[in-house]
């Protein structure tokens, strides 16, 4: 197979993927770098100027940066614990002896192909609608007074709503990795006398460790930029209540058209995951031998 | 028409030499074994032969054309892999036909090739089953039916029994063999397995780290070992190599005795020494005997002698089966 | 004794499972209901659940309006065109990297997926930008390729984790057998991989139809797919539940199904063989 001739084609093969993604990567992060040292506002064409770090400095120091700041953090580390918690617990139940085993599966992996916008929208006008959702009726049956989520608990919402499309990916991952813990490994343990929390603790948890890790660092690729639902929901607010950074930036470019401060952002967000980026790959490159 | 030639080739990967230097010369016809240990470069030098590898230098000649810049697809030979290497999503007739139809060959003599060839081997029966419907014994059939069906240069073949179980390892052994000298087509057979390299070969090629220890048949790969490596590598149980220069043998820095040419009593001359431990094989007797003489010693005996651990008896070597190696270990003649 | 406690623990499992697995699928469930109600019966409390008047005017009334009718075949056409060259770029790629690998395939592959860890705000600017002035804004050439390669590292890992089992022996048994590499991965690489390639285009098809940053950022009308579409119910002027439930159910379910179909692959696809 490596034959000089296959490996000069397999270079020639290979050489379109590499050179697309190469230019989808470095010729936006390129402009952005530079767009982010300039005074440039859409809505004053022509003006644009040196500006150092300031854009960064406005950025960073803007309130709405730390607010949204703040808010990402919530997002990410909340959607983050709710699908991992639920995602083992479910993943252990699915793993029992059940009878329809295929068709709860398909039902708990239904919300993963739903796109954000509807899911936003359902959630939002179908379900926690104060007045005729779904669950101000329940509320109301039970003697509660119904929560008007999106003014009462905006990031609650956003948070429950996003859950909810990630809750699958987190639980087949994990049921995955508990199908491949082998039965006389578990077998072994309970014979040692292991009661089943012990079993669990000992045997399934460590076993489950990676595929967590795993679960976590790609959800927070994608949570980090949670758009759609905020998009479609709160539009941010109220305030700057819901507003992550993604959202931020996308207001400060397409909202106030202000480029150069959108582009100090966007760098900020750059850096941010490809920090987290650094351990997945590490993580996915150990046990890849090419 | 393939003969086969390698001059100087040499293989390296990056720094790593695998290959030093291999000169080789099979006739048109002849069936011809690489035999080494594991890892020597037996199939590093089956795949260059076969264009899957690049040369690092040297030559490649196929009835005296250099074929070292020629793709696999174009140099006229074809392959049976130790894996069988069979298309799965294709019926064992799509199998055997598919170098014919990349040859561009027309449907009615594809047709009539496939269906030769499949009588050949007996797989007329399954020419519409897909690779995995089949036992290894009729993989290993189609995989060498597509081999044939082609009329090649030469057939390689890439330990291709390997995976079979010893029984129906003895009688595919017997149909290559019967099936190469049927067709005239040369063959180079890749084995570690020395009994197949014995029984197969018109001539056997010992490798040993990459290179070539000796080229000839099989007989005289037997009785005339060209160095330690081969008279150690050829024969089994293992010639016995004795160190210790005796007056008999001047000039021998090591003599070898084969195991079967050696004579045992209870008493007479000879080197004395204890029976360690027997085997008793019944047309045989494998002895273990410790001589205080010349150490550890495999006798090998026709029937039955009644000797047990612990007896002491007396061995004489055939003088005229000595093998007499100098101290670089080249024999002596 | 032992086998009474294995029945009762797979009809307490079976019937727990259920009930969570109808929970999480109950806001789909219930989207669907409420998609063949009245406007009025959607917006009743108490709300009905299965005793009420079906009807399916909404679809009607959605299709009439003509907007899914302009949307969904933009949706098909970037969701599916953008796997589809992903599919040409990325299968020759993950030929060369599963069968021709060099001592730099594994930092190649893993630059390729560090590629997909880029936030898509960090370059919304540039690419906004180079939209506007190349004209691409809500045109779906231009989805089309921002798409392609935002998914363009997922199709190349898959295919080249699903090459990766194809043993090499069977591609250099052709060789032998007299096939140059072109016919090599048309007749003897591709209809080996079919599974494989099958579910890639699968999710990416999914990835693509759902994908709600670029789509919502670069198109308005003309370009516009269900993502966005959809979101123009987002600020309701009086109660279009019912339509919006019926747009909803018309947008996901074609990808549903085809999710439903794929599910085993897709998540060994998405965790870029990390867990096996
Ligand atoms: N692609 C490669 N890169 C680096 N070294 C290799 C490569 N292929 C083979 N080698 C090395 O070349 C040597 C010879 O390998 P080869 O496969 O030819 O051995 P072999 O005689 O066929 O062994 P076996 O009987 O186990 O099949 C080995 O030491 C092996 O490690
Ligand atoms: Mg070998």
């Amino acid at each position: 197979m490596a034959t000089q001739q296959a490996r000069t084609l397999g270079r020639l093969m290979l050489s379109p993927t590499i050179i697309l993604l190469f230019v989808w990567m470095i010729v936006p992060l390129a402009m952005t770098i530079y767009f982010s040292a300039l005074n440039y506002n859409l809505l004053n064409p022509g003006m644009e100027n040196f500006a150092g770090l300031d854009n960064y400095y406005y950025f960073l120091t803007d309130p709405a940066f730390l607010a949204a700041f703040r808010n990402t953090l919530v997002l990410v580390g909340s959607v983050l614990a709710i699908t991992v918690v639920f995602g083992i617990l479910i993943a252990l139940l699915l793993d029992q002896p059940i009878l329809g085993r295929n068709v709860v599966r398909l039902m708990v992996i239904g919300p993963f192909f739903i796109m954000p916008t509807v899911s936003a929208l359902v959630w939002k006008n179908l379900l926690m609608h104060p007045v005729s959702g779904l669950f101000a009726w329940i509320a109301t049956s039970l003697g509660l007074e119904p929560i008007d989520w999106f003014a009462e608990a905006p990031m609650f919402a956003i948070i429950l709503i996003v859950s909810w499309q990630w809750l699958p990916f987190a639980t087949l991952i994990l049921l995955t990795a508990l199908q491949s813990l082998d039965a006389e490994q578990r077998e072994a343990a309970e014979m040692d006398g292991a009661r089943s929390l012990s079993t669990f603790l000992y045997i399934t948890l460590p076993h489950l460790a990676r595929p967590i890790t795993v679960v976590i660092l790609i959800e927070t690729i994608f949570l980090l930029s949670v758009f759609a639902d905020i998009f479609v929901t709160t539009g941010g607010g109220p305030g700057l209540q819901t507003t992550n950074i993604a959202f931020l930036i996308y207001s400060q470019a397409l909202m106030h058209y202000d480029v150069g401060t959108a582009s100090a952002g966007g760098l900020v967000a750059v850096v941010v995951a490809n920090i987290l980026a650094f351990f997945l790959v590490r993580i996915v490159g150990r046990n890849l031998e090419a | 028409m393939g003969s086969i030639t390698l001059q100087d080739v040499r293989k390296a990967f990056g720094p790593h030499v695998v290959i030093p230097g291999a000169n080789l010369q099979i006739e048109d016809g002849s069936f011809v074994v690489f035999v080494g240990a594991s890892g020597c470069g037996k199939t590093t030098l089956l795949r260059m032969i076969a264009g899957l590898e690049d040369v690092t230098s040297g030559r490649i000649m196929i009835d005296g054309a250099n074929v070292v810049d020629v793709p696999p697809a174009r140099r006229g030979l074809s392959m049976v892999f130790q894996s069988y290497a069979l298309y799965p999503h294709m019926s064992v007739r799509g199998n055997i036909a598919f170098g014919l139809k990349m040859a561009g060959l027309p449907r009615p003599e594809i047709d009539r090739k496939v269906d030769a060839a499949a009588a050949i081997l007996n797989l007329t029966s399954y020419l519409d089953r897909k690779p995995r419907e089949l036992s290894g014994g009729q993989r290993q059939r189609v995989a060498i039916g597509r081999a044939i069906v082609r009329e090649p240069k030469a057939f390689l073949f890439d330990e291709p029994l390997s995976n079979l179980d010893a029984a129906l390892r003895v009688q595919m052994r017997q149909e290559v063999t019967r099936l190469q000298r049927q067709l005239k087509t040369t063959a180079i057979y890749v084995t570690h397995d020395q009994v197949e390299a014995m029984t197969m070969a018109d001539r056997i090629v010992v490798l040993n780290a990459g290179s070539i220890e000796q080229y000839g048949t099989p007989l005289e790969l037997y009785e005339r070992p060209a160095n330690l490596f081969v008279a150690g590598f050829i024969g089994s149980p293992r010639m016995n190599m004795i160190e210790r220069e005796t007056e008999q043998h001047r000039g021998a820095a090591t003599i070898g005795v084969r195991p079967e040419h050696m004579t045992v009593s209870r008493d007479g001359d000879g080197w004395s020494g204890t029976v360690r431990a027997a085997e008793h094989l019944g047309s045989d007797t494998f002895l273990y005997v410790d001589t205080p003489e010349i150490g550890s010693i495999t006798v090998r005996c026709v029937g039955e002698l009644g000797l047990g651990e612990g007896d002491s008896v007396r061995l004489r070597p055939d003088p005229t089966r000595i093998h007499r190696f100098d101290k670089s270990g080249t024999a002596i003649r | 004794m032992a086998r009474r406690v294995a029945v009762a623990h797979t009809v307490t499992a079976t019937v727990a499972a259920w009930i969570v697995g109808f929970v999480i699928f109950f806001p789909i469930l219930w989207m669907a209901i409420t998609s063949f109600k009245t406007e009025l019966e959607a917006f009743n409390t108490p709300p009905s659940f299965l005793l009420f008047q079906w009807t399916t005017e909404n679809y009607a009334t959605v299709q009439e309006r003509s907007n899914y009718l302009h949307h969904a075949p933009n949706s098909i056409i970037i969701a599916g065109g953008s796997t589809l060259v992903a599919m040409v770029i990325a299968i020759p790629a993950a030929w060369s990297m599963a069968f021709v690998p060099s001592r730099r395939t594994r930092d190649i592959l893993l630059w390729i997926l560090s590629t997909k860890m880029m936030p898509a705000v960090g370059v919304l600017v540039p690419i906004y930008l180079i939209f506007r002035d190349l004209a691409l804004l809500d045109s779906r050439i231009g989805l089309l390729c921002i798409l392609c390669l935002s998914n363009l590292p997922i199709v190349v890992w898959m295919l080249f984790t699903y090459f990766k089992e194809i043993p090499k022996d069977i591609l250099e048994a052709s060789r032998m057998d007299g096939a140059t590499i072109g016919r090599e991965l048309v007749y003897v690489l591709t209809p080996m991989a079919v599974p494989g390639i099958a579910s890639t285009i699968l999710l990416n098809v999914i990835l693509a139809w759902n994908e709600a940053f670029w789509t919502l950022n670069l198109s308005t009308s003309e370009a516009a797919p269900l993502t966005v579409f959809i979101a123009s119910y987002s600020s309701p002027e009086g109660l279009f539940w019912a339509k919006l439930s019926a747009a909803s159910t018309l947008a996901i379910a074609p990808i549903l199904v085809l999710g439903w179909f794929t599910q085993r692959q897709l998540v060994r696809g998405l965790t870029f063989g990390a867990v096996k």
